[in-house]
């Protein structure tokens, strides 16, 4: 029984980073969901403020990856090590889950919220100081939510949810953000609105590992590209992942080529285009 | 109308139940909060019906005594809590197949027990429905003692409990305790349950626990108001109840219940009439 699983919590200590080794480390990664393979053989390396899109159908796995990463899910197979460590002891992983599946009547206004990723580095019995509350503050004016504060969290847009939380896995003072999804739904100058918060987390070396359906943005506006389906289909720069074949492979008949100006193709994922804008 | 209104506390009886009301009230609307926003009410209801055979046999045992019958009925509230957990992880049952199925075996129990005995139906009924105005002095002082240590915990336990309520991925990426937490919130509802258990009874209990915290989620926006706010609505519907049980010579427990239910409705009516104002006027 893993009654006391979490004690690192209790204790208050939490694993120190090594020296020299990536960010992140995925070696031979499955998982297996009652009879189902949810991910297969997967291994790839992030180094230290990379931003990464991660890329696939839906089912593909990208939330169970992440997950796993995040240490909510133990992986099958395999082994995950955040700078040379297993997730579980770490605080140092923020994930930002996907907007419709947040409770956004629950009664907390935007403070309480970004106040709760410092929750790991107080500890026990402790609350906020006047430093953590700076904290928490400054990562407000980073995402440029500083006049919210006290909003409800149910009185935002889409966009500055997703700031919000963003602005929670600041003050968790997190090394790997996990974003699932953030862009989804959004307007094309949220979305831009987000890029530039991202911008400002690559600055401050926070590596970002962002889970997309927008395959023109994740080879446009990220260092690399994960594409996945249950199996790794690529990792590595945009112009060699996001290619016709790899596509293929991944999407099988969901995707559709554009041909643009410059005589390429632009390339669009149209299994999701229903549905997933379910929150307004 | 002063005569009125402080004639009924000249006697120690209605005295004492009307702090005992305030005492569970606060203590029932505080836990309750998180009862609501985590969707815990069949739970909460479940628990308070199975701890029936724990009350039997104190019952049975002490011949009357109080004392006895909370701790029988404490240990009747934690085995069922764990039978719950244990059947729902061990086959593929939903959560609230395995906890109907626990209450209603635990239930029957109860009453097969008290059955056993002869003319049980008046003590049976004091389970069921509660008996507010028999409340003694050292009912209240375990009140006090156990309700204390309540909100000591929750108190203490602020910020995880809040992180695990709104967010358990997050309070699993920040390695909270998760299972000690939520085995922590069960039992301090159980304990809340089972000394509560003299105001409103088992048949009750569930109100004491959901009502004035949903009353409460429906006018604010914080969850530390909206504990402040369920233990005012409590402490109302607990007076209110009391005058109502004392004049109109109703059962206290139904009355107190049925003051918080009211003022439920009436709060709901009132936000549907705002919005519906809101929503037809030109903007």
């Amino acid at each position: 029984m893993n009654f006391l699983k979490g004690s690192n919590y209790l204790i208050h200590k939490f694993p120190e980073h090594e020296v020299g080794t990536p960010t992140l480390k995925i070696s031979d990664l499955a998982y297996r969901f009652g009879n189902v393979d949810a991910l297969v053989d997967v291994s790839f390396e992030v180094c230290e403020g990379e931003r990464m899109a991660v890329v696939g159908p839906n089912g593909a796995g990208k939330s169970t990856l992440f997950k796993i990463i995040a240490g909510v899910l133990k992986p099958t197979l395999g082994l995950v090590q955040i700078y040379g460590h297993e997730p579980k002891g770490h605080i140092c992983i923020a994930y930002v889950p996907q907007r419709n599946l947040v409770d956004w009547s629950f009664p907390v206004d935007v403070a309480d919220v970004v106040m709760m990723g410092r929750i790991s580095k107080l500890g026990p019995i402790r609350w906020p100081s006047a430093k953590d509350w700076e904290i928490a503050h400054h990562s407000l004016d980073l995402v440029g939510m500083q006049g919210y504060a006290s909003r409800q969290i149910s009185e935002l847009s889409g966009g500055q949810q997703q700031r919000v939380f963003i602005a929670q896995a600041l003050t968790q003072e997190a090394h790997l953000i996990l974003m699932d999804e953030p862009l989804t739904g959004l307007d094309p100058s949220t979305q831009q609105d987000i890029f530039r918060i991202l911008d400002v987390l690559q600055e401050k070396k926070v590596t970002v590992l962002v889970a997309m359906h927008d395959l023109k943005l994740a080879s446009e506006r990220f260092d690399r590209v994960l594409l996945l389906n249950k199996r790794l289909i690529g990792v590595g720069l945009p112009d060699e992942v996001i290619v016709p074949e790899k596509l293929s492979q991944a999407y099988g008949s969901h995707f559709r080529m554009v041909p643009t100006r410059e005589g390429t193709f632009m390339i669009e994922d149209t299994c999701c285009e229903e549905g997933d804008h379910a929150h307004a | 109308m002063l005569d009125w209104i402080l004639f009924p506390w000249h006697y120690a009886f209605m005295m004492r139940a009307l702090i005992g009301a305030i005492l569970v009230g606060t203590l029932c609307a505080i836990v309750g909060t998180y009862v609501v926003l985590r969707g815990m009410a069949f739970f909460g209801d479940a628990l308070a019906h199975a701890i029936l055979p724990g009350v039997a046999v104190g019952y049975l045992v002490g011949g009357g005594a109080r004392q006895p019958l909370f701790w029988w009925a404490l240990l009747a509230a934690v085995l069922s809590s764990i039978g719950i957990g244990a059947i729902q992880k061990s086959v593929k049952i939903r959560e609230d197949t395995a906890i109907g199925i626990i209450f209603a075996g635990m239930f029957a129990l109860g009453i097969a027990l008290i059955s056993s005995v002869q003319n049980y139906t008046n003590d049976l009924s004091h389970f069921l429905f509660g008996d507010v105005l028999g409340i003694s002095q050292s009912d209240l002082v375990r009140i006090s003692i156990f309700g204390g240590l309540i909100l000591l915990s929750v108190f203490v336990f602020y910020k995880e409990f809040l992180v695990i309520s709104f967010d358990p991925i997050l309070a699993t990426t920040m390695r909270l305790p998760m299972k000690m937490l939520d085995y922590l919130l069960m039992v301090l509802i159980a304990i809340t349950i089972v000394v509560s258990l003299q105001t409103v009874g088992i048949a009750l209990m569930v109100a004491m626990l959901i009502t004035p915290a949903a009353t409460a989620y429906l006018l604010t926006k914080r969850l530390p108001v909206m504990m402040l706010a369920a233990a005012v609505i409590a402490i109302i519907s607990g007076i209110i109840g009391l005058y109502v049980s004392y004049y109109v010579n109703v059962a206290s427990g139904a009355a107190i219940v049925l003051s918080a239910t009211l003022i439920f409705l009436l709060v709901w009516g009132i936000k549907l009439i705002i919005r519906t104002v809101n929503a037809s006027s030109p903007r």
